[in-house]
């Protein structure tokens, strides 16, 4: 796995840059790849990061757009002005989880 | 005596008591199936219909004739279950009782979901074909059919048979072609994924093909609704796509008694250990086919691998001892290209779709993800074996795992 530095912490990531090692995350490393993606995180991007962290913590896959909606309240047309163009990609980068798996 | 209620006479559900009722004990085992009708559809015949491949009566038979003797089959509506009594209601009040329950009601394409799809053009120039009524109306719309703009479309996924849109789009330009009238239609392929399909050896081929047909491909589509005053597509960031048939494939959503019943996640599919499909909240609860939630394609072949491997697990679990099987997730799928051409695609959870050949004794190998006429033939073919070999729990000789033998791995591919 290639490690990269964020900010000044290293940490692993996948070949397009998604954090590996859940426990390598925090908030303020959130910040960071947020700004790499021209995000400045406000309340209502915490609301669904903080969602994506726990379900991913206790379901052990990066939830999709609807799984946030339904279980989040933070519907998917606030998720696209949120992260805009490809919200669950984004959601999923700044939130340190693997990038979601589209269903085969 | 021990109750095993299987939820769903489907192709899983179907399979698993003709599985089950040969290794229970019949002095120990009852089983019965609940179903809400007595038709049994032949749901891989429905993308045919559209293009007159099929005869809609040619895809339906009655369910209790696949119902083994020793297996109750009852009919009615479920209107929710207590898992903590372990009892099923049906809407007629109707009470069953259990001691191990297999959920296999699959998914429904909901248009319902999707707001302006069910307003005054459904059945008129919206259509889906993930119902028989659909793809017998969608038929006579493209008898009908003299030039314009014809849209492929996916809503979300997971949707059952993913491949399906893909075949319809490629079936439906050969049918353009062969009437003459090819060069009146625009053909344009919509989907939510970032390409043609989600793994990308798969993507780029079926990429490639549609480029080949010019049938245009627009990624990242996330529907938000349907204008059916311009008769237009718009996705969440404000994008349009305008139709004069649009052919989508609705939301697929698990059945609705598994949300009132708190067994359904957000699409009412319910949440499964993925290599033994038992309920990852309850211990006497399985999942098989397309209704639970486990990562690979909503897909009969899914069911079929996952039926072998989960009946040996249950007569285990039902013992006390722990289940030695695990289905790693093993779905195949023949798909049309046109001008009885086809390609197959064999996968499963870590392993993606891959080019190469299919080994199967006599009639094999086929070629896979890549189109030849055999691969049309092995998908015609099938519809015996559905009915005659399938649904029974016959043997049939392709193995439950997936294997790598005949695959090229993409980093020794030569192409």
């Amino acid at each position: 796995m290639p490690v990269t530095t964020i900010g000044d912490t290293q940490v692993h990531v996948d070949t397009e840059g998604f954090l590996t090692d859940y426990g390598e995350w925090d908030d303020g490393l959130a910040r960071q790849l947020a700004a790499t993606i021209g995000i400045e995180l406000t309340d209502a991007h915490w609301k669904a990061i903080r969602f994506l962290r726990e379900d991913y913590a206790s379901q052990g896959e990066t939830a999709t757009l609807r799984r946030v909606a339904t279980l989040a309240g933070v519907s998917v047309k606030e998720l696209f002005t949120l992260f805009p163009g490809k919200p669950a990609k984004k959601m999923a980068y700044v939130a340190g989880l693997p990038k979601p798996k589209g269903c085969v | 005596m021990k109750r095993l209620l299987v939820l769903g006479g489907g192709t899983a559900g179907t399979m698993v008591v003709n599985k089950l009722r040969r290794r229970l004990d019949r002095a120990e085992w009852q089983i019965t199936v609940v179903d809400q009708n007595d038709t049994h559809l032949y749901q891989p015949g429905f993308l045919f219909v559209p293009f007159g491949g099929y005869q809609p009566a040619e895809l339906v038979k009655p369910r209790q004739r696949f119902i083994p003797a020793g297996v109750g089959l009852v009919l009615g509506e479920i209107d929710r279950v207590d898992a903590d009594a372990g009892t099923v209601l049906l809407t007629d009040g109707r009470q069953l009782g259990y001691d191990y329950l297999v959920i296999a009601t699959g998914v429904t394409p909901r248009p319902d979901q999707t707001p302006g799809m069910l307003g005054p053009q459904w059945r008129k120039s919206i259509f889906d074909f993930y119902s028989l009524d659909g793809a017998t109306a969608l038929a006579r719309a493209l008898q009908d059919f003299d030039s314009g703009r014809l849209v492929v479309h996916i809503v979300d996924m997971p949707i059952k048979c993913p491949v399906a849109s893909l075949e319809f789009a490629f079936l439906a330009e050969a049918y353009f072609r062969r009437r003459s009238m090819r060069d009146r239609v625009e053909i344009a392929y919509v989907t939510p994924l970032g390409g043609a399909f989600t793994k990308p050896v798969a993507s780029a081929q079926l990429g490639s093909m549609l480029d080949e047909r010019k049938i245009a491909l627009e990624t990242d589509f996330m529907v938000e609704r349907i204008d059916d005053e311009t008769k237009t597509l718009v996705s969440y960031d404000e994008r349009e796509v305008p139709f004069d048939l649009l052919v989508t494939v609705p939301l697929n959503m698990g059945a609705d008694y598994l949300a009132r019943s708190g067994l359904g996640d957000e699409l009412n599919f319910v949440p499964v250990d993925k290599h033994t499909l038992l309920s990852r909240a309850h211990d006497n609860i399985f999942a098989i086919g397309d209704a639970s939630n486990i990562p690979t394609s909503k897909a009969g072949s899914v069911a079929h691998f996952s039926v072998d491997v989960f009946a040996r697990n249950f007569c285990q679990h039902v013992a006390g001892r722990p289940m030695t099987g695990s289905f790693d997730g093993h779905a195949n799928c023949f798909i049309e290209s046109g001008d009885g051409k086809g390609l197959l695609i064999d996968f499963n959870y870590d392993t993606e779709p891959l080019t190469g050949a299919y080994p199967v004794p006599v009639v094999g190998p086929f070629g896979l993800l890549r189109e030849n006429a055999r691969n049309h033939w092995g998908k015609l073919a099938f519809r015996w074996m559905y009915w005659h070999l399938l649904l029974p729990a016959r043997p049939i000789p392709l193995p439950a795992h997936m294997s790598m033998a005949g695959k090229h791995r993409p980093d020794t591919q030569e192409e």
